[in-house]
């Protein structure tokens, strides 16, 4: 993908440092501390999958990345600007992370392709006619292209996540961040939606991914970090941290997600 | 269960009627209670006085002339209060979703304030009050109908609006901001565009109140080129012979302008609906 050469130019990142790098990251809302001191970094090309039960802080700190949620301590950096800082112009950050959100988030009152144009066209400064070939070929490339005139309510779940991916792709990102992409998705509506993201992975963006999907974690997923109540546990390769964890809780959880029928239920008495 | 089995209501072994006979009972009752209350009220009006006195044909005729005007005259008087109370109500409601508490707190006296008054009160006072106090005059009665009405439809429509603008999902604006749009931005592409859909029926209640409430403007004193309808009627009243017959007039008046703006409101309400369902 080609960007206009009008487009804000990108905040320096070091070809050598970090995509993000996160430092001693906490975040508290009221009395409760949900992220205790995350240390984590993403380098370029990489895909890191965030996983952990509910309530251990993934979502909190993939949304602390791009400051939706304000941290409490500790520094983010992400391309070599460090967002914890306030004289950063978060805008110009934000434009070049792309985020997909749990619950699609597609402008309702807007189809598909003033979806993905409308922020090109707003924030990049982009023509209509530029902004709207960029939409077209990342409609394309999720599959959605004969859909471009739709309204996001007259689609289904897994192409309003495309069409949300197809928007974040627009704006020619550095770095994709999901949110649970596939938890608020029919069984049979997830596949289309994991295919376009293995897609976007073998193309070599820098992907951060909260999820409960085992099979793609280990798939896609370069590394893997398992966090649970506010810390991260255990991290490293994929396979390894899925197929033979060191901890105990890590074990735990896995079981729990990978055999869910039998993990934690009493045997039948009968 | 392995047998079958009668099902039962417990503590109601005899039950003579199944719920949905009493359902279809009770609506038959229901027409005929209705019937009933038509049929007393058909016999025991005495059509010819109200022929004569509620909807008489000369006083109707003789009003004619001047319904145009007034009609015109309210319609005016609606449109400018409205504008007056839309403008400081988006004040009011940016005001009141302002990070600075202080305008949050002065917003909040306002509308409870002017909220808690009759609109009466408020056009009589910048009708005479005001004037007095400032050593200002202002001489147009439209425009003193407009800040005085206005003054009170801002209190409700600002309250309007901080409700639409607070409905639109959280999910839409972080969307945008994480697109890389500014904080103006974001209200002026995603949230207001979608605040107006959730606004819209209450605004036409809005306007509709507005409208009757123009009728106050007989406080402040005008020339028969300023009459609005309510006065046509009450100046019809005078007429001896006619009865109630002018305020049926301008009542009927009255609803060919409210009933158009409710019609007007649903239709576009389908129109932009279509993109809310999800």
């Amino acid at each position: 993908m080609t960007s206009a050469s009008t487009a804000p130019t990108a905040p320096p990142a070091g070809p050598a440092g970090p995509v993000v790098a996160v430092a001693g990251l906490r975040k508290s809302f009221g009395e409760r501390e949900v992220l205790r001191g995350i240390d984590l970094e993403v380098r370029a090309g990489e895909v890191v999958c965030i996983v952990g039960p509910s309530g251990s802080g993934k979502s909190t700190l993939l949304r602390c990345v791009n400051l939706l949620e304000q941290p409490t301590g500790g520094t983010i950096e992400v391309l070599g600007t460090e967002v914890t800082d306030p004289d950063v112009d978060l805008d110009l950050v934000r434009t070049h992370v792309g985020m997909v959100f749990q619950q699609f988030n597609l402008f309702t009152h807007r189809t598909v392709l003033d979806n993905c144009t409308i922020a090109q066209r707003g924030v990049l400064k982009r023509s209509r006619a530029e902004a709207e070939r960029v939409a077209m070929a990342n409609l394309e490339r999720v599959g959605l292209a004969d859909r471009a005139n739709a309204l996001p309510g007259q689609l289904s779940g897994g192409q309003q996540q495309r069409v949300a991916i197809a928007r974040a792709l627009s704006m020619d990102p550095q770095l994709m961040l999901f949110d649970e992409p596939t938890s608020a998705l029919d069984p049979e509506l997830v596949g289309d939606v994991l295919g376009v993201m293995r897609d976007l992975a073998e193309a070599g963006m820098t992907m951060l991914v909260v999820t409960h999907e085992m099979a793609f974690a280990r798939e896609v997923g370069d590394r893997v970090v398992f966090m649970d109540d506010g810390v991260i546990v255990e991290e490293g390769p994929a396979d390894e941290v899925i197929s033979a964890p060191r901890e105990e809780r890590t074990r735990a959880f896995l079981q729990r997600v990978l055999d869910p029928t039998h993990a934690n239920v009493a045997p039948r008495a009968e | 269960m392995t047998t079958t089995q009668q099902l039962a209501r417990p503590g109601s072994r005899t039950r003579t009627m199944s719920p949905r006979r009493r359902a279809r009972l009770s609506r038959a009752i229901q027409y005929a209670v209705l019937l009933v209350v038509v049929a007393v009220v058909a016999i025991a009006a005495d059509w010819e006085r109200i022929g004569a006195s509620l909807f008489n044909p000369t006083v109707a005729r003789d009003m004619l002339p001047s319904l145009g005007q007034a009609m015109g005259n309210t319609i005016v008087y609606t449109i400018a209060a409205f504008a007056v109370g839309l403008s400081l109500g988006i004040v009011l409601a940016l005001m009141k979703l302002s990070s600075v508490r202080v305008y949050r707190w002065i917003a909040t006296a306002y509308i409870e304030f002017f909220r808690g008054i009759p609109a009466l009160l408020v056009v009589l006072t910048v009708g005479f009050a005001v004037p007095i106090a400032f050593d200002v005059r202002i001489s147009s009665l439209t425009a003193k109908v407009a800040i005085g009405l206005g003054m009170v439809s801002a209190a409700y429509i600002a309250e309007t609006l901080r409700a639409g603008i607070q409905a639109v999902p959280k999910g839409q604006i972080e969307a945008a901001r994480s697109l890389g749009m500014s904080h103006a931005r974001t209200l002026a592409v995603v949230v207001i565009p979608q605040a107006f859909r959730i606004v819209l029926p209450p605004m036409t209640n809005e306007v509709i109140l507005l409208t009757k409430d123009t009728s106050l403007v007989f406080l402040l004193g005008m020339t028969a080129a300023q009459y609005d309808l309510t006065k046509i009627g009450r100046e019809a009243l005078t007429s001896a012979t006619g009865g109630l017959t002018g305020l049926f007039v301008v009542g009927a008046c009255y609803l060919c302008l409210t009933i158009p703006l409710g019609l007007l409101a649903r239709w576009l309400e389908n129109r932009t609906g279509k993109a809310r369902r999800a």
